[in-house]
Formats: C-alpha cells, structure tokens, sequence
C-alpha cells in the first residue's frame, strides 16, 4: 500500500505530488529532502523512516521517485513499483528528465490516477491503460489528452512535425495513435557483462545478464514471432545444433510470451503490447562464450625523481570488424596526487586526474578489435612510499558494444502476422553494455 | 518558469480564471487551469482558486475535469462548505452514458476525503458496486474502503459487506482484488476477510488471471489460511510451486512468504522452499536496478542466516562491481563473509583486498573489518594482509586495522604476536578517537610484548590537556595503570603525571571519577590492583565455533518481504554475522572504557577460590554441587582450538582399542591420565541453542569450544577447564565431549505437523523434538553421552568436574521442559 507519491528532481524541486491516503503531513516532501541532503555518500539509503512514514524511492532519469508506506509493505512490490512507473512515464513522456516530468506533469497525475487508487496498485499494463485512453478519445475525440501533446499545449515537442530517429526510440507511445505516428517496433537485445580479471590474467568471475526487450509503437497489435538461434541451449547439459552453440544458464520470459514453438524451434510468439516491455531475460554465469574483450598489460612503478609511472597497454580482443565505443578506463591512484602528465597514442584520446575520486581517467572514444593502444601516465606524488602502490587497486572500464552480444545471442527472424497494413517498420538492435569491468593490478 | 511570488500567481490566475473570454475559449480554460495545478505541485498555495475552480469543473470535456479533480481533491479539507457545490456536478456524472466519466466522478467524489459528503456519496456507490463496466464498479468497492476511512467508528451496512464478498466472485480480475483490499480494510476490526476454505481455493484459482501486483495482494492475505489437513496444503504448495520461481521478485518474495506461513510447522519443506527460491533471489540480486539489488541482497542475508549453505558456490555472485554504489558494497561483503570455506578463501580475501583502498572510506573500512571477521577462521592469511595494509599510512586505514586488529585479538589469542608486531608506528598515522582508542587497549593489554608501549603512551600523555575525545581518555588511564603492572619502572612517571592530571585538572567527571578510582586502588597495594586489572584478554570461545548455528525459521520469517531488513544498520548487522552469536549473551567489546575494569572483576570472581559456591548459586535450583565436593574449576589458560584437537586426538589414537564403549563408568588409567565414559539423561540438550548452553558452561567455569548446531545428529560438543591446584592436589585439564547420537528415528519432519493445527511453529518445532525424545527414551535408554579425558590423572576433580557437568545439564533440560 502506497500512502503518497512524489517526484523531486535532484536539486529537490516538488515535480509531482500525490496523496493517496490522505493524512499525511504537509511537509513530507520537505522531510525526505532534508534526510536526503543531510547524508553524505553517493546514495541516501533506499529505505529511510521518519516517525511512522516510511519512504522508498528509486534514482531513475536523475529523479528521485519516492512512495511513502508502511513498514510492513513488501519491498519488492514497492520498489518494482516504482520502477515500473518510471518505465510508464518514459513510454508516455517519450524520455525520462527533470524537463520531460516537469512538462508533462497534467499526464503524469492522470496516469497515476488510473494507475493506483486509495494506495492500491490497479493496473500498470499499458494494454489496459491504452484501453482507458481510447475509451475517453472516442467519447471526446477533439479534446483528447493526445490531441492536446500532440499540439504542444503541455509544452512538449511536437512529435508529428518531426521526423523521429528510427534508431532513437524515444518518444511518446501515444503519437502512434494518431495518423502521422509511424508504426513502428523495436527488438532490443541488451547484455550487461560483469568481469574480473585476475592480476595474472586469469578470469576470475564473468557473469552476463541479458534481456530481449521490445518497443512498440504499433496502434493495433498483431502477433509477433521472435527466432533466435536454433543452437540456443539453457543449462549445462543441454546442447544443440552443430553450430557454435549459444548457452545461457537461466531464462526466464515476461507472461504474455507463448512458448509453445520455443522448444521445436526456438520461437517466442507475443502480442506486444504499446509501449517497452521485456520479452525474455537471461543470465550465464561463470562463463563466456568467447574471449573477455579487454585485456590490461600494466606496469607501475616509481622513477627516480619520486614520480609513479604507470605504463598500460590495453588490447581489444574482439573481431577486427566491430569495436568497442566510450571506452573509459579508470585507475585508481594513490591519495594525494597532485598532477598527471600523459603520453596517449592517438589525439582523439583524452586522459585525466580525478582528485576527487582519487583516480586517472582514460577515455578511448573508438576501439576497434584485435588493435592495442598504450598510455603512459605520470602522476606526481608528494611523498610517495613503497607501499602506496598498493593503493593502484583494481582498474575498472566502462564501455558499450554496439551490434554484438556476448553470449552470441542472435535474433534470426521478426515476423508480424497478419502481415501490417502500410509502412511498418522493424528495427533489431544489439548491444552489449559493461556493468562492472574489473582488472586487477 | 519564473519564480513568482504565491500572492502574484494567484491574483493573476484568479484574473484569468474569471476571465468571460477566457471562459469561452476551451482550450485558453484549460490551460489556465493547468496553470493552477502546477503552481499547486510546486507547492505554492493556490487554495484561494477554489471558487474559480467548482465553476471550472461544470465542463463536457474529460480533460478539463480530470485537472480539476485534481485540484479539488488536494484542497477539499480547506473548504468543506464550497466542495458541497461540486458534489452535484459529480452525481450527475455518476450517471453518465459513458462508463469512465462515471468511475471518474465516483473515484474523486470518494476523494475529496469529507466527512460532511458522506451521505450523498453512499447511494452512488451502491450503484456503482453494480454497474455493467468493470471499471466502475473497480472504483466503487474501493469507494467503500474510503468511506470506512473517513468514517471508521460508523458501522458499515452488513449488505454492503456481503456484498463484497459477493463481489469477490467479480469475472472482473481487479474488482477481485479491489474487494479483498476494501474487506480488508473495512473488516479490520474482526481481523480482515474471512479467509476459509471455498475462499482459499476461489483465490488461488484465480490466481492466473491476476496481475504481479494483484498475485502480491492475495498471496499477502492467503498467509492467514491454515489448511485443514496435510494434503490440502500440499495441493496448495504444489499449485504455487509455479510463482515461487516467478521471474517478478515481488511475487516470489509474496509467494515464499506464504510458503513460510503455511509450512511454519515443517522446517524440512520451508528449507526446501528457499532453496527453491535461491535461482530468483539471485536474479534479482542481479537486476539492472539497485534498488532492486539492495532489496534482495537484504532478504538473502535474512535466509542465510537460517541455511548458511545456501548460496556458497554462487559466492562470486556477490563481487562488488566497481561502479556501485557504497550501500550495496558493503551488503555483499556481509553476504560474502557469510560465504567463506577453505576453498574460496583465496579468492575471496584476494577480492576483498581490493575494496580496502575504495575512495569511500566507509566502504573501505567495511572492507577492513570484513577481513578481520574471516581472520578469526583464517587468521594467518588475514592478518598478512592487514599488517599490509598499515604500510599505506593512510588516516581511516590505519584506524579501521588497528580496531579490527583489537577485535579480531580478543577472539583469536594466537595472533597477538603478529598484532603487536604490527603496532610499532601506527600512532603517528591515527587520528580519529576510535582508532586510538583501539590502540591504546591493544598498548594496554599486551605493552609487555610492544617495546615502545610506554613510549607510544607518553605521546598520549602528553598531550592529553588537548585532547577532546573522553573515551580515549577513559582508555588511556586504563591502558597506563594495566601498562604499568608490567613495566612499573619505565611508566610509573608518567602514570603520576597523568593521575595528577585527571584528578586536579580534568573537569569532566567520568574520567575524574575514574582517576580517583584508580588512585585510591593504588593505595591497596599492587597485588589488589593486579586482581582487579588484569582480566582476561582474550575470549577464544567466540571466534571458533563451528560454522554458525542455524537459526530457526521463524526467528526472521515474519520480518521477510517487509521493509524491516532493509533498515538494518550496518552495525546491527555486523553483529550478527559470522561466528559471534554470543555478542547477544556477552558483552565481549572490549573497547567499552568501564566494562574492562568490570569483567576483569566478574573474571576474578568466577576463577576465585570461592567459585563452587558461586556455582552454588548458579544453579540454585539444584543441588549445588561443588559444596559437596570441592573442586576449583577455571576456563583458563585458554586452549587454542588446535590443541584442543591435538589433546583429545592424542589420547583416542592410544586408547582406541582399550575403551569398550557402551561400558558405563569405565575407567581407563595409565599414568597420570583417565579416560571416562558416562551416560547423563538429560533429554532435551541437543535441542538446546549454543548460546543457553554457552552461558550456562561459562558460569561453572567451563568452556565450550565448539558445537555442531542444534538438531544436528549426531550432536557433539565439545569442553574443557582447568581444576585450580589445592593443597592436595596439583592442576589438571579436563577435556569432555557430549555426545548425542539420537537412536530415535526422526519420523518424517512433516508427519507430526498435520496434527498439531495452527500452533505455532516455534512451539511446534521444540514440542516435537521432545516428543522424539520420550520415544527414544521408551525405546532405547537414551542419553547424551559423555566422554571426559583427564591429565593428569585426579580422580577426585574429576568426579567433581562430572557432578558439575551433570548438575550443568540436568538444570538445562529441566528449563526446557
């Protein structure tokens, strides 16, 4: 049970506010700011208490959404609540940002009229809201909440007048109602790879979680079929195909996707419903299909003048055809350092001193596979000993690989049927995002 | 937008609000009003609107209506008279064609929230618990809920109740469970919906249809069932099998809830059940939100501490990435001490080295002290890298080290060498009060074995006129006078000089006090002052049990799935993990300025010459046995766990062949030592938690060192004292296993609950075991079995020792029954 509701942006302005219940203080808002800012640390805890209240709240699109409950109420249902919501309000509002809440406001308190009444959750399918939505469009068509984004009178963009980037899928789910909106669908493969590597080289943990999620903006919706890899096993044992074969150790689909060709042929059919949903999720733990696609050779020592050289070659083991983007490698360097000189191979590298996160960050915008580049970093030191090299910890990267998936997931085919009236469009996009990247020094 | 003052938003809204041209244009209303609204979520004070905004309300367009329902639901309480004008508006909605304009008008007619409104809102309502779209009557049956809230002292109408119960029958999923939520509510009193059978069984048929959060509501409410017989709680547990590995945490936390409800009497299924539910809970802990992850790492430090094997071999699961943030670090580092066996040992402290140097000094110092926790199972290993880490010199390094390293000395004697090896240096790098504090009880404790202690002290000394912190001096009085015991010469300068200071000049009383105290203690003579001070130093009993006894079930299952575990301190959690579960019966911090002085006095106490009559009174209800004879037991010098083990495996090896076992009161002599086996009934020990058992050894003076958990068969535990020389005899140790093999069959754990209806479950567990026991009892003469090695041999401590131990264990049983 959820007794308010409220959005405050990072800087704690009041975006939204809902009461439920009824009841409450005037000022809770106020209170959560205040135990918010009188922390220190990167994340005030999920679940704070002030006299009887509890809140919850979740950091999504740099908002703060917070639910006020009570003590006995599940976690879970609250926090995925909320998580939810925000992922109803992305599909509505196009985005997720201080801007795109504070604009849409008048459609964020009507979504949330319909979606919880009395602090009970009621319904978060965008199938059922739709249906809300089309029964007030037809009862008053001329002054239907899409009508009036679709003028901007809520003061958002246009969407009609703009062409919208087929490869960003970011906007209102609505527009597709209306004549301009092209009907369009995303198939999204997204893994999040976690990986230690060992000081020696050694892969100590490699962990890939990954999901297959659809968005869509089809008014009416058709049954899709998904195929995917006919060598796609789940578990140990199982093996298939003679191909390479694609494992992952845990799989497990969103309600609405009939399985019955999945075991034959490896197809998930669905309804999709408006909007994004996760069809499948998947996990593979301890392993990796392939080679980890970073590795560090780094050395590091002190010079003579009583400076710490570090010296690291970073060697992309991907196919020579793809390439990692963003790259950004982050070393850990010894308190007190002051300044970094750096020798980097290409000028599009950038390489800099955090003080305030005691590290060296490195950023590599394009690395294409099977290449190798090489930094080397000068860091002065006042007072550097021996044994501050210990503190050089674990190097960390962050990156993002576009058009690949690190299981070898692969979408053989997207079919729509009955087959689409007019222009539709399918999009399958992949990619592969670091979640954590570890390497030990 | 342009920060205006309220007064000025106001005016200038009211202006266009009441504006005729306005007025006509649809769409220049509307946004007018959604001007309003959001002054109004910004938190400016648009109350004053009311009037404009009843007249605003008066419109065909649902858009319109919508804000302004808003509006006057947030102000109604202000205005009551006024919110009467709109109820009109709303009833005549209410009988709209259109079935969402009719769930529109009744939701906000139920929320303005106005007593005064009631009357006119009931007979909608009614009809609405009966119209022909779903979503109204979703609306109405809440609607009741609401009235019942305004209203809770007026009785609600028995039709309506029963008709919300036949409601519960609605093809309409969410009118379902809108019905339960709103009988819930309405029925509070009587303790909710009544949940029977035909109820039960409708429910979780249903159950398909629901939505995640619907699932969540009635498996919540379906905790209160309890089956009528053992097979229809089986069908239900094989029905809900499907939603305990649902991929949605909330229905698989909702879902293992009620498993652990319903199976309260079955410890065996409830186990099953979690380990079911690991796949799940470790999905979520790895979600792509983190607050997701922190609420599932919460409930697995909850399920370890009933099954701490459960997630061992999923140990890497629980690696910080680098990137999260500080709160989730530091709960995967209380999972991942949990975790630790021989075989990942490496690989875990490789991986908790790293977190130690983490820019956030808490989740560093986390780190540090989660080393030190695995150093009382691995010490060698741990304590190198600790001792490393010194080398850093940095500020909450240092300080996190030294007090790990204190707390890991007082339960792992043997690293003390290391520990004082490791302290030359360290006070030039300390700065916090905590870190000092550590240091100077370290200093105080061992300074005969660290050369440059009274050194170190001096600094201290010093400077005490600046120091701001009480508790390090409070520990540095104690420190100097413990230091001076011995190594008088080097300090009794300085122990002068700081006595003189805290009597004439310090203005705070505690320290005055105790400075005073410590004084006129001198003035006793220096063996008074050496029995008072010097205490145990160490307290081997709490780091080395085996593993760590599972707690029952229920001890945690009324708190899962609610917010309580995600509040937790870390403090408190720390507590409660690995291998310290006598931090609840003992109070073993040894920083704590005045508990050291006290249980130095309680130690002094127990191991006195007068301990049987403390033993006496001990166990007062029975017959006290050390008046009848005289024996002096004393748990220390402690034993190391190691040599303990050498002892007992020493003597098994050269008598394995002589012991006949079975053979009551055998006595085995060779020498100067004795082996002895007897039996003592005494029933319900192995059911006896290690903390009662612990306690009530200590209070005879003798130790336990290990324990296999409770409930375990065979069931072993293993002790040890010291009998203290008298003038006829000379010291001896005693060593002594209990052993309880339970020739009993236990019967199959889920026979016996059928029977035993909705006690319970903590009764029912114990109620049985006892059970067992009368059984085995009836069959085979049942007892623990007591195994007791003497060196050197005195026959007369050893009778005394074994009368204690009976009396010790006669007493515990007699308590549990």
């Amino acid at each position: 049970m959820i007794s308010q509701f409220f959005i405050l942006s990072s800087k704690g302005d009041h975006l939204i506010y809902k009461d439920f219940r009824g009841g409450a203080g005037n000022d809770i808002v106020g209170v959560f700011y205040e135990k918010v800012t009188a922390l220190t640390g990167d994340q005030p805890p999920v679940v704070m208490t002030h006299k009887d209240l509890d809140f919850v709240h979740v950091r999504q699109g740099g908002l703060y959404w917070v639910a006020t409950t009570t003590a006995d109420s599940s976690p879970f249902t609250v926090i995925e609540f909320l998580n939810r919501l925000a992922a109803l309000v992305k599909d509505y509002c196009g985005s997720l940002s201080e801007k795109s809440v504070q604009m849409n406001f008048a459609l964020i308190y009507e979504l949330l009229d319909e979606v919880v009444d009395f602090g009970y959750i009621q319904t978060t399918s965008s199938d059922v809201l739709k249906n809300f939505i089309q029964t007030e469009a037809v009862s008053s068509r001329a002054f239907s909440l899409f009508d009036l984004t679709n003028v901007g009178l809520f003061g958002a963009d246009t969407q009609q007048s703009k062409v919208a980037p087929s490869s960003a899928a970011t906007r209102p789910i609505q527009s597709s109602r209306e004549q301009g909106g092209k009907s369009e669908i995303f198939v999204d493969v997204i893994e999040r790879m976690t990986v230690v590597i060992g000081s020696n080289g050694m892969l100590m943990k490699a962990d890939v979680e990954g999901e297959i999620r659809v968005k869509c903006y089809m008014p009416s919706c058709s049954e899709m079929r998904i195929g995917l890899n006919e060598e796609f096993s789940i578990g140990k044992s199982q093996l298939r195909g003679y191909g390479a074969a694609v494992r992952v150790d845990e799989v497990s689909f969103h309600q609405a996707v009939k399985l019955d060709e999945f075991d034959s042929h490896r197809i998930l059919r669905l309804c999709p419903s408006q909007g994004e949903q996760t069809v499948m999720q998947y996990q593979l733990s301890d392993d990796l299909p392939s080679a980890p696609p970073f590795r560090l050779f780094p050395a590091i020592e002190r010079d003579s003048g009583g400076r710490l050289l570090m010296y690291l070659k970073l060697r992309c083991d991907l196919p020579p055809k793809s390439s990692a983007i963003n790259v950004r490698v982050t070393v850990p360097v010894p308190r007190g350092s002051v300044s970094l000189s750096q020798q980097l191979s290409s000028p599009d590298q950038s390489a800099e001193l955090k003080v305030q996160s005691r590290s060296v960050e490195w950023q590599i915008p394009r690395f294409i596979g099977g290449t190798q580049l090489s930094a080397l970093f000068k860091l002065e030191v006042p007072g550097l000993c021996p044994s501050s090299l210990l503190e050089v910890g674990p190097v960390g990267l962050s990156f993002e690989l576009p058009k690949q998936t690190a299981t070898g997931l692969m979408i053989r085919f997207l079919r729509l049927t009955p087959v689409q009236p007019g222009p539709s469009q399918r999009w399958v996009r992949y990619v592969t995002h670091s979640d954590s990247y570890t390497i030990r020094v | 937008m342009p920060y205006l003052g309220s007064e000025d938003t106001v005016r200038e809204l009211r202006r266009a609000l009441s504006n005729p041209n306005v007025q006509s244009d649809q769409l220049r209303y509307r946004n007018t009003i959604l001007k309003v609204i959001r002054a109004m979520s910004q938190g400016v004070d648009v109350s004053g609107l009311f009037t404009e905004m009843v007249k605003a309300c008066a419109t065909v367009d649902i858009v319109q209506k919508k804000l302004v329902y808003v509006f006057l639901c947030s102000y109604a309480a202000v205005n009551p008279e006024l919110s009467l004008l709109v109820i009109n508006t709303l009833r005549k909605d209410c009988q709209d064609p259109n079935p969402m304009v009719r769930s529109l008008a009744l939701r906000n007619m139920t929320n303005l929230r106005l007593p005064s409104l009631v009357e006119y809102v009931e007979q909608p309502l009614t009809a609405g618990l009966r119209d022909r779209a779903a979503c109204v009557r979703r609306v109405a049956v809440l609607g009741w809920a609401k009235l019942h809230d305004l209203q809770p002292s007026s009785e609600i109408d028995a039709a309506v109740a029963n008709e919300l119960y036949s409601l519960l029958r609605d093809p309409d999923p969410v009118v379902m469970v809108n019905c339960l939520r709103a009988l819930e509510e309405i029925l509070k009193e009587e303790g909710g919906v009544a949940i029977n059978k035909p109820i039960t069984h409708h429910l979780l048929n249903r159950l398909k249809e629901l939505d995640v959060w619907g699932q969540c509501e009635v498996l919540k409410v379906l905790q209160r069932y309890r089956p009528q017989s053992e097979e229809e709680l089986f069908d239900i547990l094989s029905l809900l099998d499907a939603s305990l590995v649902s991929p949605h945490p909330p229905v698989m936390a909702a879902t293992l809830s009620l498993f652990l409800s319903l199976c309260s009497g079955l410890p065996a299924v409830s186990l099953a059940a979690l380990e079911r539910a690991r796949g799940p809970l470790l999905a979520a802990c790895g979600s792509a939100s983190r607050e997701m992850r922190f609420t599932a790492l919460c409930h697995i430090q909850l399920l370890l501490r009933s099954l701490p094997g459960l997630m061992g071999a999923h140990y890497k699961r629980f690696f910080c990435g680098y990137a999260e943030p500080a709160f989730i670090k530091q709960r995967k580092m209380q999972v991942l001490v949990e975790l630790v066996n021989d075989e990942n040992v490496a690989m875990l402290l490789d991986e908790l080295k790293g977190y130690c140097t983490d820019v956030n000094t808490d989740t560093a110092q986390a780190a540090i002290s989660a080393i030190g926790r695995i150093g009382r199972s691995y010490s060698d290993r741990c304590l190198e890298i600790l001792t490393g880490l010194l080398g850093l010199k940095q500020e909450h390094i240092t300080s996190a080290v030294v007090q790990t390293m204190r707390d890991l000395v007082w339960v792992c004697p043997q690293c003390s060498d290391t520990v004082c090896e490791a302290l030359e240096g360290c006070e030039e790098t300390l700065q916090d009060s905590q870190g000092r504090q550590a240091l100077l009880w370290l200093l105080g404790v061992y300074g005969e074995r660290v050369s440059g202690a009274p050194y170190t002290l001096e600094v201290f000394i010093d400077g005490v006129r600046s120091e701001a912190s009480l508790e390090v001096k409070m520990e540095l009085l104690t420190s100097t006078m413990k230091l001076f015991l011995c190594r008088p010469a080097e300090t009794q300068d300085m122990l002068g000089r700081l006595l003189h200071y805290c009597i004439e000049e310090e203005t705070d009383m505690c320290v005055r006090d105790q400075g005073l105290l410590y004084y006129r203690l001198l003035h006793c003579g220096i063996e008074e002052t050496r029995k008072v001070l010097q205490g145990r130093r160490s307290d081997p009993s709490l780091g080395v049990l085996i593993g760590r006894p599972a707690e029952p079930i229920s001890q945690w299952a009324c708190s899962f799935n609610t917010l309580e575990p995600l509040k937790q301190g870390t403090a408190e959690t720390k507590a409660a993990s690995r291998g310290s579960p006598q931090h609840v019966t003992f109070d073993p911090k040894p920083n704590k300025h005045f508990s050291d002085t006290l249980t130095c006095n309680q130690a002094e106490a127990y191991s006195g010459p007068d301990s049987a009559s403390g033993c006496a009174d001990s166990c007062a209800d029975a017959q006290a046995p050390g008046v009848a004879l005289p024996v002096c037991l004393s748990p220390s010098p402690a034993l190391s766990p190691q040599e303990f083990e050498r002892l007992w495996l020493k003597r098994q090896v050269l008598h394995a062949d002589k012991v006949l076992p079975g053979a009551d009161n055998m006595a085995e002599e060779e020498e100067d030592y004795v082996c002895l086996e007897d039996g003592v009934r005494c029933l319900a020990i192995p059911g006896c938690s290690p903390q009662s058992l612990q306690a009530a050894m200590q209070l005879v003076n003798i130790q336990t060192l290990a324990f296999t958990p409770p409930h375990t068969l065979p069931w072993r535990v293993y002790l040890y004292s010291h009998t203290q020389p008298t003038d006829t005899a000379h010291r001896t140790l005693i060593l002594a296993e209990l052993l309880y093999t339970g020739q009993a069959k236990p019967r199959a754990a889920a026979a016996a609950a059928g029977q035993k209806g909705t006690a319970d479950g903590e009764v029912e567990v114990e109620g049985r075991e006892e059970e067992w026991m009368k059984e085995g009892e009836e069959a085979t003469a049942d007892e623990v079995k007591v195994t007791v090695k003497q060196q050197p041999r005195d026959d007369k401590a050893l009778k005394g020792f074994l009368s204690i131990l009976t009396t010790v264990l006669h007493t515990l049983s007699s308590d549990r029954k």
